[in-house]
């Protein structure tokens, strides 16, 4: 039953994508919406990323420092075990777990009010195929800024690394930095941004998804939120085991 | 015009319309009213491609909407307007980009043209000097009128109504009514309209269908009412006290007139 239940709404999903992926009606106001969207779902993300990354960065330099005080590991671990926790891991999985919760319930309901007050029908009996007007600015917008806000976060989360060497005496900023510095792979930035588009796409039609087949009142568009934000963070998870084993083995 | 020839439609095994049939003139304020539950929003959710009907034809001036591919069913949308029971404004936008919203996504005007267009229609809803605000900063009538000036933004020939007196004050209705009246006789549109005002049914109806249970049960016009022994439609058109009140007295008038 649930095995069913589950495979007609994953068909639901793969037949609303491929009505959100057909040419917009008018490609001027798909670019207006699309711009509209960085700014609402993008730029407007950037406070709570930099205040997230800069704490969690701090934390985790903390803790490294912490958990792997010996002799027999040099100092500047601190730093790359730091830097190797926000590039590969902090910076698009658990990021983008935290956008989900934001962006994605946003997206939900906005989607589900406009449904429950009949917008969409609206849109739908013009001739507009509401899905692709309403839904892919959001997913472009989204997934185009995302390189942004993760680069962001992985640049903020290592100065909040680097604010605790500056001022406690935990450890020194030189080790710190050296430590930033050593071993690095290139490789680690791309997964991690390869990892956040994935991510982005998720996190937009999932909850795109939820939204637009909302059915009845407020109440059913506060359940379509909840939902939609747990099967983004289920999928998110999912994904992360997925493209890890791929890109890193 | 639009004919509805045996037209039924079910959800799951629960049959909601049983073999409709009904003409929907131009130029003409046509209404289908009935119970709540009757099937009257399901008949008109079926006339504008929302719903799909297992069974009959739904002809708009001669063409098929049932046998109509996804590129037709696309360009027939062009001529239809529609205004909805709660007005189904975009929140997002002015008043003015509500009713410049069709000509953006469906004309190659420039934006002074598709100004120009918006201003005349909220003109005629009689709405000059609201057009920069938002539909949260504006009464329900308002809203309705706004709905409206949409809906005829793009010339439509067949106009769909869903209860649209809903939430507003008798004298407001009243307006909505006369102006929906108006502009079908002013652009010669076919106007369908829902609802289970009766002070609109006694004041606009020109064609009446009657839905009672899922069967079309009584067809005429406002004046027919009256005088029709229907009993079905004598129980919902006249079951208030002041309905009931306007028959007996127009009953009386006629005896005396003989």
């Amino acid at each position: 039953m649930i095995l069913s239940s589950s495979l007609a709404t994953f068909g639901n999903y793969c037949m609303f994508v491929r009505r959100v992926f057909s040419l917009p009606d008018r490609w001027g106001e798909f670019f207006r919406r699309t711009v509209a969207e960085i700014y609402k779902l993008g730029v407007g993300s950037i406070p709570l990323v930099l205040v997230i990354s800069v704490f969690i960065g701090a934390v985790c330099a903390i803790q490294m420092q912490l958990n792997i005080m010996s002799p027999l590991i040099p100092a500047y671990t601190v730093g790359l075990a730091t830097r190797e926790i926000v590039l590969l891991e902090f910076s698009n999985s658990i990021l983008c777990l935290i956008l989900a919760g934001k962006v994605g319930s946003n997206i939900a309901s906005e989607i589900g009010t406009m449904r429950v007050t009949e917008q969409i029908d609206a849109l739908e009996i013009m001739g507009v195929n509401s899905a692709n007007y309403l839904v892919l600015p959001k997913i472009v917008g989204f997934v185009a800024f995302m390189p942004v806000l993760g680069i962001l976060s992985m640049v903020i989360a290592l100065i909040g690394g680097y604010l605790v060497a500056v001022f406690t005496d935990i450890f020194t900023v030189s080790k710190y930095v050296y430590g930033l510095q050593a071993l690095f792979q290139e490789w680690y930035v791309w997964y991690g941004l390869i990892k956040s588009l994935v991510f982005a796409f998720i996190i937009t039609s999932i909850n795109s998804f939820y939204g637009y087949y909302v059915k009845g009142g407020a109440l059913d568009v506060g359940k379509a939120s909840t939902n939609g934000v747990v099967a983004s963070s289920i999928f998110i998870l999912f994904f992360d085991v997925l493209l890890t084993k791929l890109m890193l083995q | 015009m639009i004919e509805v020839k045996n037209v039924t439609k079910s959800f799951d095994d629960r049959t909601v319309l049983h073999g409709i049939n009904a003409t929907f003139y131009n130029g003409k304020t046509n209404l289908i009213i009935g119970q709540s539950g009757s099937g009257k929003t399901v008949l008109m959710k079926s006339l504008v491609g929302l719903n799909r009907p297992e069974e009959g034809e739904i002809l708009f001036d001669g063409r098929d909407l049932l046998k109509m591919d996804a590129g037709q069913i696309k360009d027939l949308r062009k001529e239809i307007g529609m205004l909805f029971q709660g007005s189904a404004l975009f929140d997002s936008e002015t008043v003015l980009g509500n009713v410049m919203f069709p000509l953006k996504m469906f004309t190659k005007q420039s934006f002074a043209e598709m100004r120009d267009r918006a201003m005349f229609c909220l003109e005629r809803v009689n709405l000059k000097g609201a057009e920069n605000k938002f539909p949260s900063e504006i009464s329900g009538g308002m809203q309705k009128r706004v709905a409206i000036a949409r809906a005829i933004a793009l010339n439509p020939k067949y106009l769909f109504c869903d209860e649209p007196n809903s939430g507003l004050d008798p004298k407001t209705s009243i307006v909505i009514d006369e102006l929906l009246s108006d502009i079908t006789k002013e652009y010669n549109i076919t106007t369908i309209i829902n609802t289970h005002d009766m002070n609109s049914v006694l004041g606009i109806g020109e064609n009446i269908i009657f839905i009672n249970k899922g069967y079309r049960e009584w067809v005429g016009d406002m004046s027919q009412i009256y005088t029709s022994d229907n009993q079905a439609l004598n129980d919902f058109v006249f079951a208030t006290r002041l309905f009931k009140g306007v028959k007996d007295f127009v009953a009386q008038k006629r005896t005396t007139l003989r």
